[in-house]
């Protein structure tokens, strides 16, 4: 189990946690295990979300959360 | 770290060689997006909105039509509909449709033989409007009873029940707050207003595209990003992507205002319309300011909670910014670097991304981090003031190390901000007398620093030189330090290695040049791709001797035995391997394609002295410097030249810059002698300390330098205007006449 | 509208085009000459980057019509090396990374050669004033002013 570590906001579509487990070993598992929990989050995270794992920000949903102490959920980032 | 590899023994990073384009651009040979011509060339004209809001009753183009040497005109009905999120923003914004929402906004567009018979035939299309009523600024935008923009903006995150301008909304923190106010000794909350600046560059947007009826096309243009601008144009007109070849010129600056489309697809869509004939559309400078993205304007309310010694106990923010009439405002990234410099035990972040009838911003140097941090490095002065302490102390004490919490979630990696405010602290700058009326602010800043995706192709030429292909754009000098890794990483002269910058059609999918990423992503993927490319030399030259790829070494541009076992042979040269590749197993060349990971964040601190006229408000910057984290400096020059560039224009954002709107909501600042960016003579030199904590994700340390700077000159200016003259400025600019008024309000008392 | 017959000399060459009356003699050198190295940031004379000399005399062309080049010198960025052999402007520019983006640099180079043949020995504040009227928004200027200071100095030691 991951503990992913959500904006608070999105709180109103996990009953009110701003931490949540899920079953994964990937950014992907992590995405689809979100959804499928709380279908409320697909479509901001369909939208498009950084997340970051200890610190960096995974570069693809087959980066790995196996072993990862901190997951954290992010708006995407660019830049200019 | 691979850095430590090659710590004692780098030639070429870290000098400051002529840059590899440099003779193009002081002869006047570097091809800009105005520069290209093509045989039976058309020109075309765009005919815009005077309104901020309005509906489109009416296009009647038949007089435009009828004047000779007009080939074709188009409207939004001349583009595929269907599109859905950010493309139909992207197709709205390029054409309107049912409404125009800004001043500005393209409602057709026309090509003729000629620019002058263009520019005439786009004032004979004649546009009904039935005007709307108009929004501007952000706080009236968010109000209940606001004109509404667009029904059904808002996406899943807006709350039910929430203003209707309201397209976004976010809200994160950790800690509790309330306990933490509790504990402080000072408890301050001020509100904060940046209105919307431009990205400014020079060059404005020229492209020249050309599509057939099959659905080939070609483009030439100025771009940050030739792959967004192949994704953006195929989305917008349902082309597919990989038959529209798009050329990036060389660019005029960006800043982030390039990153994104604008009147590309309508060359595009003239041409099909004109039986395939190329059309060149250059932009006016008030076409520039009136249609293309801005950065967001932002009102703010910060909290802060400090004890008597300097520590911050708790800390609170709300912004609310407005990107125009699409959602898109950085009201994120804002909250998200607002507080980055500080260790909070508690802090909450509340964001609201708001429509209004403005053109839709596009990214701008950092974008958000700017007006998060004049907001709280602004009331962290005024604290500091408040209770006696020393700015930068305050900053030490509250400084994020590696290991720290960020405001915003994660743990810091590799970071250097107590290094940066060490080496302003021990600035001579920071010691220098001040005069009467005379003031020194100081602030911090931050940029998280992006990857992206990333394709680089390097192969080397049958005498031993090596070329390098990569997809982001040089804007300010990435061909030297790519150069410069490569010809680190090969053993090569510097003047061996050639960096182009090539086409859609010559590479994988690139990300721009923006996020910083130039030097750290290209630059990685190069280093990558000519360790690849080392790897082939060496299996060449073991062949050639008979013995094990393994046992061969790469030192100083040549192949080696990697110890006396391997066996007795003098060194093959790149030259001799390159000469010989063609019999010994044809093309050596290296390519690496990825999202690298490990962009490093980078801090700076900027420190600046003012002088300001009590009896005109005018303020004078003495003395600016920008002190700031490099990771490692590749090429120092072009490293300085990204922080002075910065904080020229944050200063610009500080004192002069802002979009003026009038009450009819129409642009009012739409030239350069009105939207006036800092010259010359507004500026003293601007020192500049290099600080260099390595980035471990990157071969050489590299962290982004792009983007940071830009951020602590507001609140920096701010804090400064404060200690000469002894008024708060709360709202950009700090124009002459808001600071007089607020002397004279403070004399008046 | 019927098109203007013009001679004039640009950069010791004698050429001719004809000219729309309404077009600036910017316009006339890039799309009529084929000399692009002046470049458009503005149009209403604010931002400098298509400066050249006409007779001498430092002008936006922007501002200037085609037509008034009639008889007249101009001099453009495309004939301020001699040949390969660079301005000492232009060899200052690249040695002191005065130069981001570079599309300011054509305009800022005409400009400040102007500036060194009236002035050889400017202070960093008649620098600055000069060349206020050509914007760059890439490098803060400090850069260019050193630039053109170093520029200066080798000028007059070469001059001495």
């Amino acid at each position: 189990m991951v503990t992913v570590n959500l904006w608070s906001s999105l709180s109103r579509f996990t009953g009110g946690e701003t931490a949540v487990e899920v079953e994964a070993d990937t950014v992907a598992g992590v995405l689809d295990g979100l959804k499928a929990a709380y279908p409320g989050l697909a479509p901001i995270l369909d939208t498009g979300v950084s997340v970051v794992i200890d610190g960096e920000m995974a570069t693809g949903r087959h980066a790995s959360v196996a072993g990862a102490t901190e997951v954290f959920l992010m708006q995407r980032m660019k830049g200019g | 770290m691979a850095k430590d590899e090659l710590g004692e023994t780098l030639h070429l990073v870290g000098t400051r060689p002529l840059r590899p384009d440099g003779l193009d651009k002081v002869t006047g040979r570097a091809r800009y997006g105005a520069d290209v011509s093509m045989p039976g060339m058309l020109w075309g004209a765009v005919v815009r909105s005077p309104h901020a809001h309005a509906r489109i009753v009416k296009i009647d183009a038949s007089k435009a039509e009828a004047l000779p040497g007009v080939k074709a005109v188009v409207t939004r009905a001349d583009f595929p509909e269907g599109l859905t999120g950010e493309n139909w923003n992207l197709q709205e914004n390029t054409m309107a449709g049912e409404r125009a929402l800004y001043d500005g906004h393209a409602v057709a567009a026309v090509a003729a033989t000629s620019a002058l018979r263009a520019q005439e035939a786009a004032r004979l299309i004649e546009v009904e409007y039935e005007v709307l009523p108009h929004v501007i600024d952000v706080d009236d935008a968010i109000r209940p009873d606001a004109p509404v923009i667009r029904e059904g903006a808002a996406d899943a995150t807006v709350p039910e029940g929430s203003p209707p301008n309201v397209a976004r909304y976010i809200e994160f923190g950790h800690g509790d707050t309330e306990a933490g106010f509790a504990a402080a000794d000072l408890v301050r909350e001020r509100s904060y207003k940046t209105e919307a600046t431009h990205q400014g560059y020079i060059e404005p947007h020229a492209c020249l595209g050309q599509l057939g009826a099959d659905g080939k096309g070609e483009m030439w243009v100025c771009t940050q990003g030739q792959w967004y601008i192949r994704q953006m144009c195929s989305s917008v007109l349902g082309l597919e992507a990989a038959q529209l070849r798009v050329t990036p010129s060389e660019i005029g600056g960006g800043f982030g205002g390039k990153t994104t489309i604008f009147m590309e697809p309508l060359s595009l869509a003239l041409s099909r319309k004109a039986g395939g004939r190329p059309v060149k559309i250059v932009m006016t400078r008030s076409e520039v300011l009136r249609a293309t993205g801005p950065t967001a304007s932002a009102s703010m309310d910060v909290k802060i909670g400090m004890t008597k010694d300097g520590m911050i106990t708790a800390a609170h923010a709300e912004f609310r910014m407005q990107g125009g009439a699409f959602p898109g405002a950085p009201v994120d990234m804002a909250l998200y670097c607002a507080f980055a410099p500080y260790k909070l035990p508690a802090a909450q972040h509340i964001g609201y991304d708001v429509l209004a009838n403005r053109p839709k911003c596009a990214a701008y140097r950092a974008p958000g981090s700017p007006m998060g941090a004049f907001a709280v490095e602004s009331l962290i002065d005024e604290m500091c003031r408040e209770l006696g302490l020393d700015a930068l102390e305050v900053r030490l004490k509250n400084a994020v190390k590696e290991g720290d919490r960020a405001s915003y979630g994660p743990t810091f990696g590799s970071i250097g901000l107590v290094e940066t405010l060490e080496a302003a602290k021990s600035h001579p700058n920071l010691a220098a007398p001040l005069g009467p009326n005379q003031g020194r602010g100081i602030a911090s800043g931050f940029w998280f620093n992006h990857s992206g995706e990333t394709s680089v192709s390097l192969a080397i030429s049958e005498d031993g030189t090596v070329q390098v292909s990569v997809g982001t754009p040089d804007i300010g000098g990435s061909r030297a330090s790519i150069a410069l890794m490569t010809a680190e990483t090969v053993g090569i002269p510097y003047e061996d290695v050639r960096v182009n910058v090539v086409e859609t059609g010559a590479l994988g999918v690139n990300e721009p040049t923006h996020g910083s990423r130039a030097t750290f992503a290209s630059g990685k993927a190069a280093v990558v791709a000519a360790r690849q490319a080392i790897a082939e030399m060496c299996r060449r030259a073991a062949a050639e001797w008979g013995i094990d790829p393994e046992a061969v070494e790469w030192a100083n541009g040549a192949a080696q035995p990697a110890g006396p076992n391997a066996g007795k042979f003098p060194p093959m040269g790149i030259e001799e391997i390159a000469a010989k590749m063609g019999s010994t197993g044809g093309p050596i060349s290296g390519h690496h394609e990825s999202v690298p990971e490990g962009a490093g964040a980078s801090f700076g601190c900027h420190v600046v002295d003012v002088e300001v006229d009590p009896e005109t408000g005018r303020t004078t910057v003495l003395r600016y410097l920008v002190v700031q984290d490099a990771g490692r400096a590749i090429h120092p020059s072009y490293v300085e030249g990204q922080f002075q560039g910065g904080a020229a224009q944050g200063i610009g954002w500080a004192l002069n810059e802002a979009y003026i709107y009038g009450e009819d909501g129409r642009l009012q600042n739409a030239v350069f002698l009105d939207y006036r960016v800092p010259v010359a003579s507004d500026l003293p030199m601007i020192d500049t300390q290099i600080v260099e904590v390595p980035n471990p994700g990157h071969p050489f340390g590299v962290r982004g330098v792009g983007e940071t700077g830009i951020t602590p000159p507001l609140p920096a200016i701010a804090n400064a205007i404060e200690a000469a003259a002894g008024v708060r400025m709360r709202s950009l600019p700090m124009s002459p006449p808001k600071v007089l008024a607020a002397i004279r309000a403070a004399r008046e008392g | 509208m019927s098109k203007i017959h013009v001679t004039t000399t640009v950069n010791g060459d004698e050429v001719e085009f004809l000219a729309d009356p309404r077009e600036s003699l910017l316009d006339c050198l890039r799309d009529h000459l084929g000399l692009t190295g002046s470049k458009e940031g503005c149009g209403t004379g604010d931002c400098g980057a298509c400066s050249v000399t006409l007779d001498g005399t430092l002008v936006c062309s922007c501002l200037v019509l085609g037509v008034e080049a009639e008889g007249r010198q101009v001099a453009t960025i495309e004939g301020m090396a001699e040949g390969n052999e660079l301005h000492p402007l232009q060899r200052k520019f690249l040695e002191h990374a005065a130069l981001q983006c570079g599309f300011c640099t054509p305009g800022i180079l005409v400009a400040a050669k102007a500036l060194l043949e009236k002035t050889p020995d400017p202070t960093e504040t008649e620098v600055r004033y000069w060349l206020a009227g050509n914007l760059c928004r890439c490098t803060g200027y400090d850069k260019i002013i050193r630039a053109v200071l170093d520029a200066a100095a080798e000028m007059r030691q070469e001059a001495a």
